[in-house]
């Protein structure tokens, strides 16, 4: 870490920070991955975790992801709520039994020293009622604050979890606040420059959060949400039944991946509805249950797939 | 004797779940020793966010040997027979069985088994796993490699390490051996968490609990709860403030951390602008702090005091500046929710309740408040309110349900309500009854007073009773989701304590006109029942409610089974009074007399096949002691008579005293059953008078002993 440059230390820079924790969790094994290039609520819909939590083949990952809350939009004026932000995954299954010590490290390996900060495990059962998944672990403080989210997964799309994959998911906005000492997202270091090179994150993203809490909240096309989610829905199930081949004495799938993408699509889509209000309560329920459904049988069909599968 | 030493090494767990499972270990291991012989003389667990440990001290070192004598087949029995008898005790040969001589069935095969008792660490080394296997956690999950196989460990979190030692304090203790899914049992532990992770060997309870103290842990919960209490309060007097105490926040706090150290940080002070309460529920429920009151003014001041679980090398400062910043925006929330809340007038939030649900069979949220602002002016009169102030009270009492403050923290609903109302200039009265109509809401809280209050409070109360009577959602056995029972002891608190002169049935039956008034009739069962149904159930919650006063509950009964008694306030007194004049000779004797009368009446009317109702005939008296029972009876029935009229029922009580010589004198002299039958007839119905004229103040019969 001494040979980094000052405006890559993860105390200076947004981008810094994050390339420690990719660093930090590369030398554990993981395969870094990029983004999903999709629209989703959290980093555990990328089928990379999603997906390769379940079936027994191993599978050590971590990645950053956008993650997109269409009703947590605030049009840029509140210090740390919006529609749009990073979330760092870490999935690894079996989960290791070292993996609390693992994280511990990771937060010192981004400036967070654990005999100067009061690090706590506190209790939090983590439940996807779209995704049919739950899990127990703990929401993790650094001195009072919430900072990571600690989960062993048990079940993920409706499907036992064996072995069972551990998640962390770091919220990095307000990680990389809490290190670099701002009280406003938007007033985050991204680049670690100062003066005139500097970049805030607000330079980076605030407009695109007043144009999105003016598009999700008041222009989304519903009709056309509506119409969407439909296609997705559809679009999901036409893939599973197509996906499905007798090969030799086993069921096999083929198309697991594309119908999952449809899901997740569906969940988006569905989120966006329900930023613009128009979905009631009792529908809210019902909308729910055909994410879980299709979730459900993307996970099926993953589990009968090359990577899904018991070897 | 032996000490047994437990330890179950974990990652966290979660609070709330520690003292139960600590409380579980214990009972699990000594029920067991128990169950297999091993009486111990005492056993103690306990519990840190990462462990679990219990010490059981002064166990045999082995089990008792035991002898059995096992009865087999008869001599010369079937070989069948034999071979099995031989399997089942162990025997080698038949020839190693004792002949038992009996004279009526002939000889038979006796097998002396002596069982040899076993060495208390082997029955340990069986037991252990299987608690551990089967320990009731309320929610557990699997973990690691393992879990790719069914049948792989659960526990509450991941299990990393378990510490069995057993032997006798002298000496070097034996590690009881056993494994659970990979996990062997032996004699190391670790340290704090941050402080000391190092790992520590232990022999023993004492060597352990000393040695983890060394490695920064508190083992017992009770000391870490001490502690922070203890040292919180003396970090806020020294500042010249008091620690607003919580013990279950203590409770709570002292499963978060294995080694407590008190900080003290501050906030802002423009955030005293919000009321006391929703700070104090910002800094509680999300932060895990306690906050901190100025004994001068009674109020909270700009303090809280935060809970670390390690001794920071910068002395806390890093610590105290974090949890600021959190406490900070906390508080700017909870300040932007506060204000957003002031701007909006409580009756401007009614219509949304249009929009919301109440229960699908009994309306939204608005049908219920226009029903309960009608009920509580119907109910105002009744209970010395105005009528405009109570439905004021009842129109706005419900609306800070939709502020956001109360969206936040569910538990300051009404008391939001009082301080948006009061904001707002609404009437004292009315304002407090926002908070005070939820009362009581269990059988220690307070009973509200003013008027306003207790009509809305009723009303509220007696709309969800009918409510959910109506629709069939009556409490069952332990099931009470409605917390119906709690809203009839309510009512029954309300009435009493306030001295209230309110018929339940007359608002019972109001409450279900209103209700039926919207609801399409098929949705309610039964609405002519409903009223008397009610009512006795109000009579059982009575019953309890008097029972746990240390009042007889056959009194209750023997003054509803009088029927038309919905005044519970009446109730209440004649129980009252009743109790009273049954613990005098008088009462005592005149129940007697009256049971008795009642009993040759039960006999004579099951032989007669009729009742002896209907006046006697004074003609037919020829001994005085008749004449003197029928002029007692009517001198009693019309002066206890006037007196029940009166509500005067101690002296309906001590009017019914006076029938007692009578009664005695008449069971004394008269023979009922006289062979001249219209006599006869005479004197029964003599009897019968006698139970009517103690029905002006109970039935007597309901009434043991």
């Amino acid at each position: 870490m001494d040979a980094l440059p000052a405006h890559m230390r993860p105390e200076r820079s947004f981008q810094g920070f994050i390339l420690a924790l990719q660093r930090f969790w590369a030398e554990q094994g993981c395969v870094i991955l990029q983004p999903y290039d999709m629209e989703m609520g959290a980093g555990t819909f990328h089928p990379a975790t999603t997906l390769r939590a379940l079936g027994p083949k191993r599978w050590n990952a971590a990645y950053v992801q956008p993650s997109r809350r269409p009703k947590d939009g605030r049009y840029g004026e509140n210090p740390n709520r919006m529609q749009h932000y990073y979330q760092f995954q870490v999935i690894m299954k079996p989960s290791p039994s070292n993996l609390q010590d693992l994280y511990l490290k990771s937060l010192a390996a981004i400036g967070i020293d654990s005999s100067l900060h009061d690090i706590r495990f506190v209790e939090d059962d983590w439940e996807s009622p779209t995704l049919g998944a739950w899990g127990l672990g703990w929401e993790c403080w650094c001195d009072g604050m919430e900072v990571s989210q600690f989960t062993y997964f048990q079940q993920v799309a409706g499907v036992e979890c064996a072995p069972v994959a551990g998640e962390l998911t770091y919220g990095l906005e307000r990680l990389a606040m809490y290190v670099q000492g701002v009280d406003r997202v938007y007033d985050l270091n991204f680049n670690g420059r100062d003066g005139a090179d500097k970049v805030t994150y607000g330079d980076v993203f605030l407009q695109a959060e007043q144009e999105y809490s003016r598009h999700n909240f008041e222009y989304a096309d519903t009709t056309m949400l509506f119409e969407q989610f439909k296609m997705a829905e559809d679009a999901c199930k036409k893939y599973l039944a197509a996906g499905w081949r007798e090969g030799g004495n086993q069921k096999e799938h083929l198309m697991a991946l594309p119908a999952y993408d449809q899901c997740i699509k569906a969940s988006h889509v569905f989120n966006l509805l329900d930023a613009r209000g128009v979905i009631s309560v009792t529908e809210r329920q019902s909308y729910i249950m055909r994410v879980r459904e299709l979730a459900k049988a993307c996970g099926d069909a993953w589990v009968h797939t090359e990577a899904g599968r018991a070897v | 004797m032996p000490d047994l030493l437990l330890e179950l090494f974990s990652e966290e767990i979660p609070a709330r779940m520690q003292a139960k499972a600590a409380d579980d270990l214990r009972r699990m291991v000594t029920d067991k020793l128990v169950a297999e012989g091993l009486v111990y003389e005492g056993a103690k667990a306990f519990a840190t966010p990462r462990r679990l440990a219990l010490t059981v001290h002064g166990i045999p070192a082995r089990q008792s040997d035991l002898k059995e004598e096992r009865r087999g087949p008869r001599v010369g029995g079937p070989d069948a027979a034999i071979q099995g008898f031989l399997k089942a005790t162990g025997l080698a040969r038949i020839e190693d069985a004792k002949i038992q001589t009996d004279p009526k069935k002939g000889d038979f095969y006796i097998a002396l088994i002596e069982k040899p008792g076993r060495a208390t660490i082997e029955v340990l080394a069986e037991i252990l796993p299987v608690i551990v296997r089967t320990f009731p956690w309320p929610k557990s999950m699997r973990w690691g490699e393992r879990s790719a196989k069914s049948g792989s460990l659960s526990w509450v979190r991941p299990l990393h390490s378990i510490i069995a030692t057993f032997g006798p304090e002298t000496e070097e203790p034996d590690v009881v051996k056993f494994s659970v899914d990979g996990i062997e049992a032996g004699q190391t532990t670790f340290g704090h968490r941050f402080m000391a992770p190092a790992a520590i060997s232990v022999r023993r309870f004492e060597d352990y609990e000393a040695k983890l103290k060394a490695a920064k842990v508190v083992l017992d919960p009770q000391a870490r709860k001490d502690i922070i209490l203890e040292d919180a309060k003396e970090l806020a007097f020294a500042q010249g403030f008091e620690l607003v105490e919580d013990q279950v926040l203590a409770d709570e706090v002292a499963g978060l951390v294995e080694w407590p150290v008190a900080l003290m940080g501050s906030f802002d002070k423009e955030f005293l602008s919000i009321p006391d309460e929703v700070i104090r529920a910002t800094i509680r429920n999300n932060q895990k702090c306690f906050v901190v009151s100025d004994p001068k003014t009674g109020k909270l001041t700009n303090k809280f005091i935060l809970t670390a679980n390690i001794e920071a090398t910068d002395g806390g400062k890093t610590i105290i500046a974090g949890n600021e910043r959190v406490i900070r925006a906390r508080l700017s929330d909870a300040k932007f929710f506060y204000d957003t809340d002031l701007k909006t007038k409580l009756e401007a939030r009614l219509p949304k309740f249009d929009q919301i649900v109440f229960h699908e069979k009994l309306g939204t949220q608005a049908e219920r408040i226009k029903r309960i602002e009608r009920l509580a002016a119907e109910i105002a009169p009744l209970v010395g309110a105005d009528v405009e102030k109570a439905r004021r009270a009842a129109h706005l009492a419900k609306a800070d349900l939709l502020t956001e403050v109360v969206g936040e923290f569910p538990e300051l609903q009404g008391l939001m309500g009082k301080y948006y109302a009061l904001a707002q200039g609404e009437d004292a009265s009315v304002a407090a009854a926002s908070e005070e109509h939820y009362k009581p809401q269990g059988p220690a809280d307070r009973v509200p007073t003013d008027p306003a209050s207790v009509a809305v409070a009723l009303a509220d109360k007696i709309d969800t009773l009918v409510g959910f009577w109506a629709i069939n959602e009556k409490p069952t056995g332990s099931k009470d989701p409605y917390a119906l029972r709690r809203a009839a002891l309510g009512v029954i608190r309300l009435i009493v304590e306030n001295a209230l002169r309110v018929s339940i049935l007359n608002v019972a039956i109001s409450a279900l006109g209103g209700l039926l008034d919207k609801r399409p009739r098929e949705a309610i069962v039964d609405s002519q029942k409903l009223p008397s149904e009610l009512l006795s159930f109000f009579a059982d919650r009575l019953k309890v409610q008097l029972r746990d006063q240390g009042a007889r509950h056959d009194l209750v009964d023997a003054v509803f089974s009088l029927g038309g008694q919905d005044d519970l306030l009446l109730v209440v007194r004649r129980v009252d009074a009743l109790g009273k004049f049954l613990d005098t000779d008088d009462g005592k004797n005149l129940l007697a007399g009256t049971k008795r009368a009642s009993n040759i009446l039960a006999i004579e009317e099951k032989k007669d096949k009729r009742t002896f109702d209907g006046t006697p005939d004074a003609g037919l008296y020829n001994l005085p002691e008749e004449r003197a029972l029928a002029s007692a009876i009517n001198q009693v029935k019309s002066e206890a008579g006037a007196a029940v009229a009166k509500e005067d029922f101690a002296s309906a009580m001590s009017a019914m005293a006076k029938l007692r010589p009578a009664v005695d004198a008449f069971f004394d002299k008269v023979k009922v059953n006289d062979d001249e039958p219209k006599v006869r007839e005479n004197r029964l119905k003599l009897l019968n008078e006698i139970r009517a004229a103690t029905r002006a103040v109970a039935d007597f019969s309901k009434i043991e002993g």
